[in-house]
């Protein structure tokens, strides 16, 4: 089971850095959400993956670790609010320039410039 | 106490001239002489103390972890240091009141002044290797601002950036140099420095220290070959000349030298590198000296090569010459700066400084031409005046250095031909101006200066006749003192102007007579010498700089040129690399922990997340099918939290997840709705081998850690949730009680994004397609029906639904950021569904206060337990008893957790209520004029 969700945990993190590094700020958005999915995920694992353990006290042993699920839980509001502040951003670039290319120059749409 | 006061009253004194600049230059200078006069005064006041054995100091620490004090201490060297610098500055305030022309800035150059000033009197008096080291940068920098002082004219800045870089360097240097001397010695105490000689010098660092050091102290006293700064920084206005270049800030490597003698100086590496760059410096400044021109620049390579003569001294060591050394410093402090005094009124009074068309001033300045005479005879050391008798002893000792072994007679040989060449330019420049005929007029007809620009000259010739004349009685004292600071012992020594028929007598001999012929026959010198070619130091320096800066502009160009995807790949190139180094250094991959089995849902939640990150990179040029992959990807990730006893980040990511979604989707209506093929094959190719090692070292990293057993301090927070915190809910009791400073933090962070968004969204201008990507029209139909009816019905039950999640958080899943997110989902819905002005008309209210009240509210709970007594956030709960209810337990943890619901509701409904207003007024309207559904340039003026 580790090493599935490790394998899932680094799946992620390709696709959303694969994304990052395209060249248009919609998919980089999307990108570093999916990236954030996956850091949330990794972060949330060093805790250990626990079974039917919920930090819930109620008597039994074997909870789960709180702490990452504290700090993910913040995690996932922040990353949400990133999200949001980047993607007002590429709107705003876009209103401004005119394209909505990550570099934020006036480029002509489609042209290839070595980057 | 009186100590501390000599270097404020400098620092203070450069408020002086600027507050009093108003009041006319007589005033501004008398103001700004007074500060520098107490100082002396105070500075003289030391004497007695020192003269009893004392050693007056005081400390005060200043960051004490780095060793840095504000010590300040003054010896027989800072003294004679300290009195050169105040005293020749006194003299140089009066000068300049004279020399600077009407239309100039007295103040900022009284200002400059009074900030080199204390400056040097810093590095002079200065206890500690650091505060020494700050002082010294100091100088550089307000000499920088002294020599550019003519900043409309390019030979000043070129002059001063100059300066400043080979000096500024040579501190780096220096400061690399004191590092080490303090890391062998263990402390930047000075005391504690000077006494660990043994130490140092055996250290096996001692080599590079001492060179480092020697940079520092070569490039500001501009020894070859770092010398070629001095000349260009005569572009300064002449009493800055006379004060930095040759009385003070040149002084300064000498003085570090000298200082630091008793700690470094005692090795042959020393003696071979310093006495041998010293009498390079001596023969290379007086050679030039011979040829130039200009009288400035004459004067600026002789000062380069007495700089030299006392260097090698230092060299060389022996006490009689340090004492040499020391004596020399003073003597050519007083004849140096009377000649650039007389250089300054020369060029002021004719207007050039060449000596082609300089001559015959004897006639029209009487006065000067004798000042300039007396102080050139005791340059090039004839008897009877204060360099004759430095410059003997400096022969004197060239014979006795331990230096060369069977060639030890180049030394004094090479000081007599320097001792010639020195006679040879005294001799020309005092005769090329004031005696031989002028070939040409000078620009303008001279005069004698003003008779108080001619007293500064006045006294320091004075000072050079009669310590000439009366050594033993004048300067024994004084150096005394110096020699005892140096020495660290008490030297038995007689200046005297006679010793007898000896070999030093005979070397000054050949030196006048020899440095006379040289002169007569200069003009052949001249011409032999034209036949090299000239080398500009400028020139090359300039052209050293320009290489170095398209140099870096090169790499800057391929580091930074504004690509954010150059960025981001060097970023990740980075972490790439350093996150596989720190794998390799794993034994093994695997730890000892047992792995769990897999199950067909696992394994299924696996496939259907790979599957759609996948999906979303593959598709990410259909820009709206790539957000749905993500959104399969988000909801799967929702149920692995689920899955693996995270209840509560389950619901947190469900609820983010509808709120990601349908900003996203909004956004995208505002977007490109396609992205262009616009990577090359390369690029693509590269991309995906950056991404895919960096997701393999992440699935390592991710399976090494998983399958290692960590000591965790959970079990603190387990432990003490129910007893410390009062809730059952662990994660909900860190959020809110053990960790709430930190989730303070983060929904200041979320309400500070609302309201960025907000304000990035105003009069923001937009693109509205009025089709999707595909071409076909948004439906007219604006509010459908079974939507319309859906939300309004859900809403109520919705928001019980987050008020019972926020009521129980504190023991079972939920609280105030799932009940925050629930809350403005439902609301969200509304505003889907019967669109922002029906909702905004209902809910009337803005968001942006409910997005900071909460902030707010939590604050105050924080601060509401400071005034029981407790830290900041600290929490209490009780149980109570309320009729209906029965017995319900209470935190003020809960409160807190209200203020966390009112920010996340807020700043969630701030970002989408008002992105969703920007699509409002613009949808196509059934009952619309045609034109109004055309894509037109918006702006949302109208949202507040």
């Amino acid at each position: 089971m580790e090493s599935l969700y490790a394998v899932t945990t680094g799946s992620m993190s390709a696709c959303g850095l694969f994304l990052i590094l395209r060249g248009r700020t919609f998919p980089v958005v999307v990108g570093l959400t999916l990236l954030s999915y996956a850091v949330n995920l990794f972060l949330f694992s060093m805790g250990g993956l626990t079974t039917d353990g919920a930090a819930i006290l109620d008597g039994f042993a074997n909870y789960a670790d709180p702490l990452p699920q504290a700090l993910v839980l913040t995690a996932i509001v922040i990353g949400f609010a990133m999200t949001a502040f980047v993607v007002i951003l590429a709107m705003r670039a876009r209103g401004d320039m005119g394209n909505d290319h990550v570099d934020g120059r006036q480029l002509d749409d489609g042209r290839e410039e070595r980057r | 106490m009186t100590l501390p006061w000599i270097p404020l009253l400098t620092l203070l004194g450069v408020l002086v001239p600027l507050l009093t600049e108003r009041f006319g230059r007589c005033a501004c200078t008398m103001a700004t002489a007074i500060p520098v006069a107490v100082a002396l005064l105070l500075t003289l006041w030391q004497i007695p103390p020192l003269q009893a054995g004392e050693l007056p100091q005081f400390a005060l620490p200043w960051i004490p972890s780095l060793g840095l004090e504000l010590a300040f201490r003054i010896d027989g060297l800072s003294l004679l240091f300290a009195l050169l610098i105040l005293g020749i500055g006194l003299l140089i305030i009066l000068y300049a009141s004279f020399y600077l022309s009407a239309e100039e800035a007295t103040g900022r150059f009284y200002a400059y002044l009074m900030l080199f000033m204390t400056a040097m009197v810093g590095i002079a008096m200065a206890d500690n290797l650091l505060l020494l080291w700050l002082f010294w940068e100091l100088t550089s920098l307000s000499s920088f601002l002294l020599i550019g002082f003519w900043s409309h004219w390019t030979d000043a800045r070129k002059g001063a950036r100059m300066a400043l870089t080979v000096t500024g360097a040579g501190g780096l240097a220096l400061l690399a140099g004191f590092l080490l001397l303090g890391d062998i010695v263990g402390s930047f105490d000075l005391a504690t420095v000077l006494a660990s000689s043994d130490t140092i010098v055996n250290d096996d660092r001692y080599p590079i220290m001492l060179v480092l050091v020697l940079l520092g102290a070569f490039t500001k006293s501009a020894q070859f070959p770092f010398h070629f700064w001095l000349p260009h920084a005569m572009a300064a206005p002449t009493p800055v000349s006379a004060y930095l270049h040759s009385a003070t800030m040149v002084k300064a490597g000498i003085f570090l030298m000298a200082r630091l003698h008793p700690a470094i100086g005692d090795s042959m590496l020393w003696t071979w590198l310093v006495t041998l760059t010293g009498m390079a410096t001596f023969l290379y400044g007086a050679w030039f000296a011979l040829l130039k021109t200009d009288l400035k620049a004459i004067l600026a390579f002789s000062t380069v090569s007495h700089l030299g003569l006392i260097t090698t001294l230092l060299g060389i060591g022996s006490p009689m010459a340090i004492l040499a050394a020391l004596f020399h410093i003073m003597n050519h402090a007083a004849f140096k700066g009377a000649l650039f005094m007389s250089a300054g009124i020369v060029d002021h009074e004719t207007g050039t400084r060449e000596l082609e068309r300089l001559g015959g001033l004897r006639r029209l300045m009487p006065l000067t031409a004798l000042l300039t005479t007396i102080a050139a005879a005791a340059m090039a050391g004839i008897p009877l005046l204060n360099g004759f008798l430095s410059k003997e002893m400096f022969f004197a000792e060239t014979l006795d250095a331990p230096l060369l072994g069977g060639l030890s007679w180049l030394l004094p040989a090479m000081a007599t031909l320097g001792g010639v060449l020195s006679v040879a330019y005294s001799l020309r420049l005092v005769y090329a101006v004031f005696f031989k005929t002028a070939k040409h007029q000078p620009p303008k007809t001279p005069h004698e200066p003003p008779r108080m620009m001619h007293a500064p000259i006045m006294l320091l010739v004075a000072i050079c006749i009669a310590v000439g004349m009366f050594p033993a009685l004048l300067a024994t004292g004084m150096l005394q003192l110096a020699s005892h600071a140096v020495l660290q012992e008490a030297l038995e020594f007689h200046l005297a102007i006679w010793h007898g028929f000896n070999l030093p007598l005979l070397m000054s001999a050949v030196a006048i007579v020899a440095g006379i012929v040289t002169y007569v026959m200069h003009r052949h010198v001249r011409r032999f010498a034209r036949q090299f070619a000239s080398v500009d130091a400028r020139l090359v320096f300039e052209g050293m700089i320009q290489s170095l800066a398209t140099a870096a502009h090169v790499v800057t160009r391929r580091l930074e040129n504004g690509s954010l995807q150059r960025y981001m790949s060097w970023l990740l190139g980075t972490a790439l690399l350093l996150a596989t180094l720190g794998l390799l250094e794993l034994p093994e991959l695997a730890g000892n922990l047992e792995t769990q089995p897999v199950d067909g849902v696992l394994l299924l939640g696996a496939a259907l997340m790979i599957f759609g990150a996948a999906g979303t990179a593959v598709t990410h040029r259909y820009r709206l099918i790539s957000l749905l992959m993500l959104s399969v990807v988000g909801l799967v990730v929702s149920l692995t939290f689920a899955r693996f006893s995270a209840p509560d980040l389950a619901l947190t990511q469900l609820s983010v997840e509808v709120v990601t979604m349908i900003l996203l989707m909004l956004a995208l209506f505002f977007l490109p709705q396609k992205t262009p093929r616009e990577s090359s094959a390369r690029r693509t190719i590269r991309d995906l081998l950056l991404a895919g090692s960096l997701g393999m070292v992440i699935a390592s990293l991710n399976y090494a850690v998983l399958t290692r057993d960590i000591s965790s301090i959970s079990d603190f927070f387990i432990d003490n949730s129910v007893p410390g915190g009062g809730g059952h809910n662990v994660v909900n009791v860190i959020l809110v009680d053990f960790r709430g400073f930190d989730t303070l933090g983060e929904i200041t962070v979320l309400a500070l994004a609302g309201l960025a968004i907000y304000k990035l969204l105003n009069r923001l201008r937009l693109f509205m397609p009025h089709s999707d990507g595909e071409g076909r029209v948004w439906s007219p139909d604006r509010h459908p029906m079974i939507l319309t009816s859906v939300s309004q019905t859900l809403l109520p039950l919705a928001l019980l639904v987050s008020a019972f999640i926020f009521l129980r958080g504190h023991n079972m899943p939920g609280g105030g950021f799932i009940a925050g997110l629930i809350s403005a989902v439902a609301l969200i819905l509304v505003y889907m569904a019967r669109g922002v002005e029906w909702t905004q008309s209902r809910l009337d209210f803005q968001y942006q206060p409910v997005a900071i009240g909460g902030v707010a509210v939590a604050t105050l709970t924080g601060l509401g337990s400071l005034l029981f007594g407790h830290p900041f956030l600290t929490s209490a709960f009780g149980h109570f008893h309320i009729p209906m209810l029965g017995d319900v337990e209470l935190a003020t943890a809960m409160l807190f957790d209200l203020g966390v619901y009112l920010a996340v509701v807020g700043a969630t409904l701030m970002i989408l209520a008002n992105l969703g207003k920007l699509t409002t007024p613009h949808r196509p309207r059934k009952d619309a004029p045609a034109d109004d559904t055309k894509e037109t340039p918006l702006s949302n003026k109208e949202i507040h």
